[in-house]
């Protein structure tokens, strides 16, 4: 009998150590802290390296063991480890992509940490990382998305950024009279017309409709939607889109715009890099965001964020936790998202955004003009399943619009099956 | 005498010293047996038990009996896939013919003929990978020196080769047939070492040549190369799936897939969480090769006995 009490007081007093521990940072932690990245292109190697070796200068009894892992097989690898052999961090998505894994019991409720502070200075974030009231994971990082543009072209034609859809077509329509292309773009991996289509019916249907489509609250076959693909047929039908872009990744749709073949880009802000590197500076770059097409309605974004999770078999969730905060804090958030490291946005909102002309307009754009809201990206958005036939029947719709009836009909079929669930 | 009566005092051998023979070529089996059955016959079970299941490969798998198979047959993607693997069937095999006379063609004797003949074998020797990329250049639809040789003749197939629905699969199937002519041509090469020169003789005297000769002499003694020519031909047919993964991806909008792809996107890929819809898919795959495994196996076994 004695000795039982004494061991639960033991752990009592155990359990509230490793507590205080977690929540601040000035005690120092030790044991282990196994992190399983994907950020393995240059950039966010250096970045995640550089966090690995500051948070070890902070707690040097700490031993932390980082394994960086190819972004794209880490896609496929996730689901092995996370049922084998857990690390105690791991890298993943927001949003729906998160959701398997959180249906799975494969990552861990991380609520806590959130409570208090974190929730506002994170706020813009928060929803991402929360399924049924409950967070499971922390950002790092998120872009906006736009409409890149050789401004030197849109200056040689007279144009000027487009904030309407008419004025978008005229523009479109001045590019072609001259032998350009209005858009590039590669589909050959199909996510890049998931971002096309986020955009139209976000400003066709509004915000609001796109999350219900994307949840399978609303039939694909609808006067909404149709509407939104008629738009889009538009542009299509005016030859608005480079040739052959279902034979090109997206990198590789990049020279069109870098030679001038093709006026502009509906990208992600990690474009910027690629295309200074392929030689256009700030006189020949810029960004607008996408136009107004039914009037009235409150613009959402894209914004996709990358996040940090504990899956549920960690061994070191206390070293995790503290990990995990000290990712979002608002000094390490200034630091590994500016123009040298990450070059894209901090997720806290204490932090300073680097003073780089993309970053701060998406910065404000994010902030200030996206009342409608912030949507994640197409497959983030909508279940994998649903994104991967969705996005194939978007390319299918770029190159035959007339099986637009049999595509519908297709993702209506298949939204019953995977929505059922 | 002496010698014989000790053998017979001699202390009873051991089971296994009696039975050696008998038992060592099983005891040899053993380990490849037991692998066999771990890696290949276990987990076709599996598969076949999988597919009877809805599971995400993650959480709790629900038994829904062979309703896997009943989505099986709505499925277009699957439909697609299904003609496409056979299309590879049909014109993999055409490897074989061609294989035949490039050997022919490369069996004399003149200077360098060795080099001749290991610049035909390049192509197996080099990764698919490699023959998917140099293949994908070729079809390129702005700068593929395919693209500006049909449109020399005034031809322009919409959206290049690998952009074209119609097109794409075979235009992977002719990267594929590259390499495997090699590999058949190989096989006939050493065939060919192999063909009887007094029965060429003979036929000779009887007034045989060209194509009488190639088809009632040369032919019927390259029956073994034939026979691995066809097998291997068909097992690669079946088991495409680098160069597609290569090469488009199984698109546009999946018209390049065939079923070990489309197994692959439904079950392991990035946005696939359907691993008894996978499993049904494999095990479809999986039946239609039984039909050619058990062929083989019929013909070797007849062979076998014709030995004996």
């Amino acid at each position: 009998m004695h000795s039982i009490i004494k061991t639960s007081f033991a752990a009592i007093v155990a359990a509230g150590i490793t507590a205080t521990a977690a929540h601040a940072d000035a005690h120092a932690l030790s044991g282990d802290l196994v992190i399983f990245s994907d950020m393995s292109n240059p950039a966010p190697r250096a970045v995640m390296e550089g966090m690995v070796e500051r948070f070890g200068k902070m707690h040097p009894d700490l031993n932390i063991e980082l394994t960086v892992i190819d972004r794209e097989a880490y896609k496929t690898q996730i689901r092995n480890f996370l049922t084998a052999d857990a690390p105690d961090v791991a890298n993943w998505y927001a949003a729906n992509r998160m959701l398997p894994y959180v249906n799975a019991g494969l990552f861990e409720d991380v609520s806590d940490i959130w409570e208090g502070e974190m929730s506002t200075e994170l706020a813009s974030t928060k929803g991402a990382m929360t399924i049924d009231g409950k967070q499971y994971g922390v950002p790092y990082t998120y872009y906006q998305w736009g409409v890149y543009y050789r401004k030197d072209l849109m200056e040689q034609y007279g144009l000027s950024e487009p904030t309407t859809w008419a004025e978008e077509k005229a523009n479109c329509q001045t590019y072609l009279d001259n032998g350009i292309k209005c858009y590039t773009i590669g589909t050959k991996f199909l996510w890049t017309a998931g971002g096309w289509f986020d955009y139209l019916n976000m400003r066709t249907n509004g915000y609001d409709y796109h999350a219900a489509l994307t949840n399978g609250e609303a039939a694909w076959d609808s006067a909404e939607t149709r509407a939104t693909f008629a738009n889009w047929r538009e542009l299509i039908d005016m030859g608005a889109f480079i040739d052959n872009h279902q034979t090109y990744s997206w990198q590789e749709a990049m020279p069109f715009m870098v030679n001038g073949e093709a006026a502009s880009y509906l990208m992600g802000n990690f474009a910027v890099a690629a295309f200074r590197e392929g030689g256009l500076d700030d006189s020949k770059l810029d960004f607008y965001q996408f136009p107004e097409i039914t009037a009235g309605i409150a613009k959402g974004e894209d914004a996709p964020t990358d996040t940090f999770h504990i899956p549920s078999g960690a061994t070191n969730k206390a070293n995790a936790k503290a990990f995990l905060e000290f990712v979002v804090s608002a000094d390490n958030q200034t630091l590994i998202n500016n123009g040298e490291n990450l070059g894209q946005l901090p997720v806290n909102a204490l932090s300073a955004v680097d003073d780089d002309k993309f970053l701060n307009e998406g910065f404000d754009m994010l902030s200030n003009k996206a009342p409608g809201g912030i949507a994640q990206f197409f497959d983030r958005d909508a279940p994998a399943e649903m994104a991967a036939v969705a996005m194939e029947g978007f390319q299918e719709f770029m190159l035959f619009p007339d099986n637009l009836d049999d595509i519908l009909a297709r993702l209506d079929a298949a939204a019953v099956d995977i929505y059922a669930e | 005498m002496t010698n014989t009566a000790s053998e017979f005092d001699a202390p009873k051998r051991g089971w296994y010293k009696r039975n050696e023979i008998a038992v060592t070529p099983f005891l040899f089996l053993l380990p490849g047996v037991f692998f066999f059955a771990v890696y290949v016959i276990y987990p076709v079970f599996q598969s076949f038990n999988i597919s009877l299941y809805k599971w995400d490969g993650l959480g709790e798998a629900d038994f829904i009996g062979l309703k896997n198979y009943q989505k099986l047959f709505e499925d277009r993607a699957f439909e697609t896939s299904l003609w496409n693997n056979l299309k590879w069937l049909v014109l993999y095999l055409l490897a074989i013919p061609v294989g035949l006379f490039i050997s022919l063609f490369l069996n004399q004797k003149v200077v360098g003929i060795r080099l001749y003949k290991s610049l035909f074998f390049f192509p197996f020797v080099i990764s698919q990978i490699v023959v998917g990329l140099v293949f994908s250049w070729f079809y390129d639809p702005t700068f593929g020196i395919f693209t500006k040789l049909i449109g020399l003749v005034g031809l322009e197939i919409k959206g290049g080769v690998l952009g074209n629905p119609t097109a794409v699969t075979y235009g992977i199937i002719a990267a594929g047939l590259w390499p495997q002519t090699a590999y058949c041509m190989i096989l006939y090469l050493t065939g060919l070492n192999s063909v009887d020169p007094e029965q060429v003789e003979a036929a000779r005297l009887d007034g045989a040549k060209g194509w009488k000769m190639l088809w009632y002499v040369i032919i019927p003694q390259l029956k073994p190369a034939t026979f691995i020519a066809f097998v291997v031909t068909v097992v690669g047919a079946l088991r495409s799936f680098d160069l597609i993964s290569i090469m488009t991806r199984g698109g546009p909008f999946g018209q390049s897939r065939v079923l070990s792809y489309y197994m692959f996107e439904k079950a392991l890929s990035e946005y696939g969480f359907r691993m008894g819809y996978g499993a049904a898919i494999a095990v479809v795959l999986f039946l239609i090769m039984l039909v050619f495994i058990a062929y083989f196996l019929w013909s070797m076994y007849q062979e076998e006995k014709g030995a004996h």
